[in-house]
């Protein structure tokens, strides 16, 4: 079978993209553990960055610095070049709604909404209103496979058709960076196949830059490149 | 297996006979399927043919082999190139990928810097793999498919084994005791 898979199709190498989110020397310690340790990582725009490491190591730490969640002990974190980390609880969870999409490995949609509010509520949380944020959000049904489900709730919904409303849920207010925390963790592999495709899909068409923490090779492979953390700290060869 | 690494491998500690690392291999690199001794003086001759291994002493005694084998300076360059690069990553890479782990954890390597590289170069295929997958015709997709999820199995294993080694590390010492 190796004759038959032997030549790569399309080049696998990609010309370094402008960096759009920097963090340098990060740490966060939660009483006496040290969840970072110093982590510097630098990801460019339209990047798929898949984070791997040991269960504990400091990934979701990691993803939650990067995202505004957690403030760092220590260190910076740019987003195009303007610091976040030092921004209040305010300002920060402003930037979350305008410029990051959220998915996590389960959904998180709010249980007693439909599919279709669920996709709209991050538009509304900005301020559109609700015609024109339910209009936009049922323009994603269609290209993610999920037609049909906008009145159901999340409850009368698949794990698949669920996180699938979760990413739509994350691409719609147009997000510089979604971040995945184990995205596809409570999915078969089918499922998590199409969920990685629909990811990968939006960011080679929109520019978005997709930063994805999982276990799985399989996911990790639809990545451009990969960082792996092992007690708080980058590990390896891969830390380019 | 890579039968000429492990035997490199099993010779860093000091000299050894033939018959010692046959026994060694069995243990060690081959518990379901033990080597014949044809296949380890086979290897040793390749070795030595190679600059690899040298004749270290030949015993005037009985039985069935006197003759001890010591690693060169090639045969520890070559054990050290073996196990820092990645190997080329396929489906049933599990034989020496295996000897490559165990041989760290014997002689007290850094194996998560294996993982580290293995899984590097292994990620490097399977996003091939991947991007193959999307344009090629169903039959050539299906074992795209089918080597993913092979080395995607030989990862969590590496992994499985980094998580455990310090384990591992105190339960397996090298020896030639208690062998039948
Ligand atoms: N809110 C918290 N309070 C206390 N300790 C925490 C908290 N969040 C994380 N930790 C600790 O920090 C370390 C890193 O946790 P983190 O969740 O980042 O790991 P992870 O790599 O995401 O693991 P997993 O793969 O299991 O999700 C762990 O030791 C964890 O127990
Ligand atoms: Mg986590």
């Amino acid at each position: 079978m190796t004759t038959y898979l032997a030549a790569a199709p399309t080049p696998v190498e990609r010309a370094a993209p402008a960096p759009i989110l920097v963090a340098t020397d990060l740490k966060k310690r939660f009483g006496r553990t040290e969840a970072l340790r110093g982590i510097d990582v630098t990801i460019g725009r339209g990047e798929i960055v898949a984070v791997m490491g040991p269960s504990g190591s400091g990934k979701s730490t990691l993803l939650h610095c990067l995202a505004g969640i957690l403030r760092p002990d220590a260190g910076t974190v740019e987003l195009e070049g303007r610091r976040i980390d030092t921004l209040g609880e305010t300002e920060r969870s402003k930037l979350r709604r305008s410029s990051f999409g959220f998915v996590f490995q389960f959904g998180q949609l709010v249980p007693e909404l439909t599919a279709l509010e669920n996709v709209a509520l991050p538009l509304l949380l900005d301020g559109v209103s609700r015609s024109d944020a339910e209009a936009r959000a049922a323009d994603w049904f269609p290209s993610l496979g999920i037609e049909g489900l906008e009145h159901r709730r999340p409850g009368d919904m698949s794990g698949g058709q669920s996180q699938r409303v979760a990413v739509a849920r994350a691409l719609v207010t147009g997000p510089t960076v979604v971040f995945a925390d184990e995205p596809t963790g409570s999915l078969d592999s089918l499922a998590g196949e199409q969920v990685m495709e629909l990811l990968s899909a939006a960011v080679a068409s929109s520019e978005t830059t997709v930063v994805v923490v999982t276990h799985e090779a399989r996911v990790a492979a639809y990545a451009h490149r990969e960082i792996v953390v092992r007690d708080g700290r980058i590990s390896g060869v891969v830390a380019a | 297996m890579s039968i000429q690494h492990a035997v490199l491998g099993l010779l860093q500690e000091g000299p050894r006979h033939g018959y010692d690392l046959k026994h060694l291999v069995d243990r060690y690199f081959a518990p379901d399927r033990p080597v014949a001794f044809a296949q380890i003086y086979a290897t040793l001759a390749r070795l030595e043919s190679r600059g690899r291994v040298a004749l270290d002493a030949v015993e005037r005694a009985e039985g069935p082999d006197r003759r001890r084998y010591a690693i060169t300076e090639d045969g520890r360059h070559e054990l050290v190139r073996w196990l820092d690069e990645p190997l080329a990553p396929e489906p049933h890479l599990q034989a020496a990928l295996f000897t490559k782990v165990v041989l760290a954890i014997l002689s007290g390597r850094d194996v998560t810097a294996i993982v580290d590289s293995e899984r590097h170069a292994h990620l490097a295929r399977m996003r091939e793999l991947t991007a193959l997958r999307r344009s090629a015709p169903v039959p050539i997709g299906l074992l795209a498919d089918y080597a993913l999820f092979h080395l995607e199995a030989d990862l969590r294993w590496l992994e499985l084994t980094a998580a455990r080694v310090d384990d591992l590390r105190t339960n397996l010492k090298l020896s030639t005791e208690d062998h039948p």
